[in-house]
């Protein structure tokens, strides 16, 4: 365990000079900000920006991050020297994850600073789970990629679904009944109910069963590529 | 120290190892001198537990290698030619990385870079550092943890001969505190040099052992004494008694440019032996 905080401990020191990294961190916590304050359209749902980037951003930060990060460990053989050194996958693996995973939460505390103080739990709890969700994703194709070109390669397709179909289904009937059945659309969905009373059972279903999708690849990839 | 029995490995049903067995005493520098592709790495990487051998045995500290504990491996280094380094990470963030997962006190990241010469670069990022210093930072991350075994996978591949004396000295400045080093190279000047025994590997089967200096005199089927003449010419003496008087001639008459015995070098037995030069490929590889 004491492992999983050294890697943690590792990365923090490198997010200050991996911009790639960094940059999925700060991105949409910045656009957050800055649309909610300059852009006033009238008739524009509150919050509108609020939640469209949070969808994005737990769409994408989480993914690309944990997977740049496994994939660059892998391809530069830095992994192969933890693992001499006597950090167990799982230990590695939780590090980054659990790096990731904060570093996402900070950005999500930063996007939920235009909410309502009453609506803020709800809003990280819902964040919360949906990056764990991500973050396994991205560890998944991390471990598959055997490099850093491989691992774009597999991430990109993937975030583009996540990130991006929950705002064409604002705009696409069709669109919207594909989306549905991902979890970043159920979070969007949630995240206009603003409410723990409003969680329909579909919803939490469908998470659910996205959230074990995950977990089973991972195990899959895992079991068939391991961290060499 | 590290004992291998019958070691057998096969890819793909091609045998790159084929009943490998060393001995390898404590506080020596043993060289597993071969080219690439004749198995080194694949048998380092059994050794060191990271690989699995089809079959044999592997002891090291006189434990099977599977039996280990951290604290057993907490002793060896093993710097692979293809370990890499945090590139962005400072020289001594790269270190302090590994004083974390061991519990080492990061003042002995001072005196690990003092060791290896690089102390005034220990705030530089590793990507700024020459292939060198690098080759230097991979050795004192395993420096770091003081360990009582080194397994070196080519240190000096691909280094000028100033690093490679450098880190030549630091081998053996180790080798001289009590630490077994076992390296891989394919390179015979350093082999001799360095290695207090080498085995030969080729096509996985190791084709001669012993101490550098007495495979070479085994194999020295000629005896003979070489001579380069002030004239220009050359001229070759039998190792022998009847010698001794003509070569104190030309000694006497002042004719004498150069004298060399012809006991051949490492590459030579390796040749003999196998047919195939040891450095061949490794030059192509770095032209």
């Amino acid at each position: 365990m004491r492992n999983a905080g050294v890697i943690f401990k590792k990365q923090l020191k490198d997010t200050l000079k991996n911009k790639t990294v960094l940059i999925q961190f700060i991105m949409f916590p910045a656009m957050t900000l800055l649309m909610e304050n300059a852009v006033k359209i009238p008739d524009m749902p509150e919050l509108f920006f609020t939640k469209l980037f949070s969808v994005m951003f737990l769409g994408m930060a989480p993914i690309t991050s944990a997977a740049a990060i496994i994939s660059e460990e892998k391809e530069k053989n830095t992994l192969r020297v933890l693992m001499m050194a006597n950090v167990k996958p799982w230990e590695y693996l939780l590090g980054v994850g659990l790096y990731v995973w904060t570093l996402c939460m900070a950005g999500a505390g930063i996007m939920a600073t235009g909410l309502p103080a009453s609506d803020i739990p709800f809003y990280l709890g819902i964040m919360a789970a949906g990056l764990v969700i991500s973050v396994v994703i991205g560890a998944c194709i991390g471990v598959f990629a055997s490099n850093q070109m491989s691992a774009t390669s597999l991430f990109v397709p993937v975030m583009m679904v996540f990130s991006f179909s929950p705002m064409l289904a604002m705009f696409n009937d069709k669109i919207e009944k594909v989306a549905r059945v991902f979890y970043t659309q159920q979070l969007r969905v949630l995240m206009n109910q603003m409410s723990f009373e409003g969680i329909k059972t579909e919803s939490i279903l469908i998470l659910v069963v996205n959230a074990v999708l995950a977990v089973v690849l991972f195990f899959a990839a895992f079991r068939k590529k391991g961290l060499e | 120290m590290i004992t291998t029995k019958g070691i057998f490995k096969s890819f793909a049903g091609k045998t790159v190892l084929s009943g490998i067995d060393l001995d390898i005493k404590s506080g020596t520098v043993f060289g597993l001198l071969g080219p690439s592709g004749a198995g080194k790495t694949t048998l380092i990487k059994i050794i060191t537990g990271q690989l699995g051998a089809d079959s044999g045995e592997v002891h090291v500290f006189g434990k099977n290698v599977k039996d280990l504990t951290g604290d057993d491996k907490k002793q060896i280094g093993i710097m692979m030619d293809d370990h890499g380094v945090y590139d962005r990470l400072s020289v001594a963030d790269n270190l302090k990385v590994f004083c974390d997962i061991y519990g080492i006190p990061y003042s002995g990241i001072g005196k690990a870079l003092e060791e290896v010469g690089l102390a005034d670069s220990a705030k530089k990022p590793a990507a700024k550092l020459s292939k060198g210093m690098l080759a230097r930072l991979k050795l004192a991350r395993v420096f770091l943890i003081e360990p009582k075994i080194l397994f070196l996978d080519e240190p000096t591949s691909g280094l000028d001969p100033m690093t490679m004396k450098y880190i030549h000295r630091l081998i053996k400045a180790r080798r001289d505190a009590g630490c077994t080093v076992f390296l891989t190279t394919h390179n015979m000047e350093e082999a001799t040099v360095l290695c207090d025994e080498v085995a030969l590997l080729n096509e996985g089967k190791i084709v001669e052992r012993g101490q550098p200096s007495e495979i070479c005199r085994r194999y020295n089927h000629q005896k003979k004494i070489n001579i380069h003449l002030k004239t220009g010419g050359d001229v070759s003496f039998a190792h022998d008694a009847e010698s001794a008087g003509e070569i104190g001639r030309l000694i006497e008459q002042g004719r004498l440019e150069t004298i060399h015995s012809s006991e051949p070098t490492l590459e030579t037995v390796f040749i003999e032996l196998t047919g195939r030069k040891l450095e061949a490929e490794e030059e192509i590889r770095y032209a």
